[in-house]
């Protein structure tokens, strides 16, 4: 029987919560492809937090392995996956794995199927879906031989879907050369503390590119104010300085949840999507009917934003009497 | 210091995307094509970078014909020179057949830094960086927010997920991928677009640049994703659509 090995992922001590949703993947593909499935956890001192973990689990454990380093990584994991031959190793689609798993993957003349949002698995044939053009396209993508490498999407899987099971430790210590690990790192750190708290909104107007210039901000700015929301941005529209960056919703900034999300001009790149896709009601207004925002929008306007939007602003203000 | 960049020619941003026949990839004949935006940060902080520390600014670039556009832009907003590793039929190519190409090129250039985007807004595997570098034997970091080079060691500021960062340093030469917003692009001046007719242009074929070796992944199929979400589209003119949404949003949502 084939193994299926599943990284997961810790950074002092916590667990990333994406790595639940790469052991639920494993465990459905493992079943639906007849393979056998393992988990790894990987750091300096790992084995207790790997006995959380259902099934089968390695814990790999170094001194060096004690922060994050992509030379680091690479190294530990593939002493472990030229050991064990996995047919099929899985991650959750992080900025950690992202960092490293190409080149792992690399080592191994393979690729990273990366960002995958659903696979097709049957015994002796397996196919990765994954989105492309920002998620206007899906695309079916399949490995050509030898272990087959890919990343798991936020989302795609349900971590409560994870069936239990006791755990079966074992601690595995590679060999590591310090000098070989190039990259030193420093402490993590915030840039400021939030003065805008995104996650207490019960309402969020946030919009993206399609405000086309800064002096139109004020049209949704208007809105915001007249529904009694906080105003919120994708992330081009921080980096070009027209938001503050402490309002940015998405993967790289806050994750949000509110009663209602608004997305003006915004045309919900996967990395958006990620950081509101839990709202309860999501509004798409958008010019574009093809735009992925629609996909999870319960309610849509396909139209020009600088005609809907001040027709809106008119409307609830109405509605608020 | 000799800083090389990695750009990508992709379909322009608002493209309406129309799928082969063949499902195999999308009709490009009426597309416009851009520098993929990630990469043109990843050129702004080379410019950036020479303008402080000197040295020279290679653009690098793999793609058809087109591509020549994205590569005069490249040069008209400042690289000195570019390579062009011409190949007409790139959409089959794997990101390790990708890299491969890249880093043939690379290699004899013997460059101190190689700069790309964290990500390509047509395919999105987001690796071609990482795979560059370890093709090359170098050490990478990714998702670069600001670069600083101090003799031979390079501190870049990582991005984390959540808010979160972190510096790391490492040896030079190095590969980063840049994240978009790291700076501010500049426009290409009058002058620069005139200079740039004068600067070189290398093109190499796949061949001369070391071949792109046998695909790992196959792209098997591209379509357009099945809605799983019931959305009510609400129909008409904006004050219509407007006060149809703001009925919902106070008498279903019951938010206003």
């Amino acid at each position: 029987m084939s193994l299926l090995l599943v990284v997961l992922e810790q950074g002092a001590q916590k667990w990333h919560k994406m790595s639940w949703e790469a052991v639920a993947a494993g465990q459905q593909i493992a079943q639906q492809a007849g393979m056998s499935m393992a988990s790894v956890v990987i750091g300096q001192c790992v084995a207790a937090m790997a006995a959380e973990v259902p099934g089968k689990v390695f814990a790999i454990e170094h001194a060096l392995l004690e922060h994050y380093t992509a030379d680091g990584y690479t190294a530990a994991l593939a002493e472990l996956i030229k050991a064990e031959q996995p047919a099929l190793v899985i991650f959750p689609h992080t900025y950690q794995v992202r960092d490293f798993a190409p080149k792992l993957a690399t080592r191994f003349g393979q690729v990273l199927i990366s960002d995958v949002t659903q696979v097709k698995a049957a015994p002796g044939t397996v196919t990765f879906v994954r989105q492309l053009f920002q998620g206007k396209l899906n695309a079916d993508v399949s490995g050509q031989g030898g272990v087959t490498f890919m990343s798991v999407q936020a989302g795609s899987y349900r971590a409560d879907q994870m069936v239990a099971g006791p755990p079966e430790v074992q601690v595995v210590t590679p060999v590591l050369d310090a000098s070989a690990i190039r990259q030193k790192p420093e402490a993590p750190f915030r840039e400021s503390t939030r003065a805008v708290d995104l996650t207490a909104a019960d309402i969020i107007v946030s919009v993206g590119r399609g405000i086309k210039e800064k002096d139109n901000i004020h049209l949704v700015e208007e809105l915001a104010a007249a529904m009694g929301a906080e105003l919120a941005a994708s992330r081009p529209i921080c980096d070009n300085g027209w938001l503050p960056m402490e309002r940015q919703v998405g993967s790289s900034g806050q994750t949000v949840s509110p009663k209602v999300y608004m997305a003006i001009g915004i045309s919900g790149a996967i990395q958006h999507l990620v950081g509101m896709k839990g709202s309860k009601t999501i509004v798409a207004i958008n010019k574009d009917p093809n735009a992925p925002i629609f996909e999870v929008a319960d309610y849509g306007i396909c139209g020009d934003l600088f005609e809907v939007v001040p027709a809106l602003i008119d409307e609830v203000k109405k509605a608020r009497g | 210091m000799k800083i090389i960049v990695a750009i990508k020619q992709v379909p322009a941003r608002d493209s309406q995307l129309k799928i082969q026949s063949g499902g195999q990839w999308i009709e490009e004949d009426d597309l416009t094509f851009e520098i993929n935006e990630p990469d043109a940060y990843a050129l702004e902080e080379a410019l950036q970078l020479k303008e402080k520390h000197g040295g020279e600014v290679v653009a690098l670039c793999l793609g058809p014909a087109r591509a020549a556009s994205t590569i005069r832009e490249a040069l008209a907003k400042g690289a000195d020179r570019a390579i062009h590793i011409s190949e007409e039929s790139i959409n089959g190519l794997d990101t390790l057949a990708v890299a491969k190409l890249l880093a043939g090129a690379i290699k004899s250039e013997a460059p101190d830094l190689v700069l790309t985007g964290l990500q390509s807004d047509d395919l999105g595997y987001g690796q071609a960086g990482v795979v560059l570098a370890e093709l090359l034997g170098v050490p990478h970091a990714t998702i670069i927010m600001q670069v600083g080079i101090e003799g031979g060691t390079l501190r870049v500021k990582r991005e984390l997920e959540d808010g979160w960062f972190q510096f790391v340093t490492m040896p030079l030469p190095a590969v980063l991928t840049i994240q978009s917003g790291i700076n501010k692009l500049r426009y290409a001046t009058l002058m620069g677009i005139k200079k740039a007719k004068t600067k070189e242009i290398k093109v190499l074929t796949a061949a001369e640049a070391g071949g792109a070796g046998a695909a790992v992944s196959t792209l098997d199929r591209v379509y357009v994703p099945q809605r799983t979400k019931v959305s009510t589209i609400f129909e008409g003119d904006a004050k219509s659509t407007a006060a149809q949404l703001v009925e919902k949003l106070k008498f279903e949502v019951r938010v206003l």
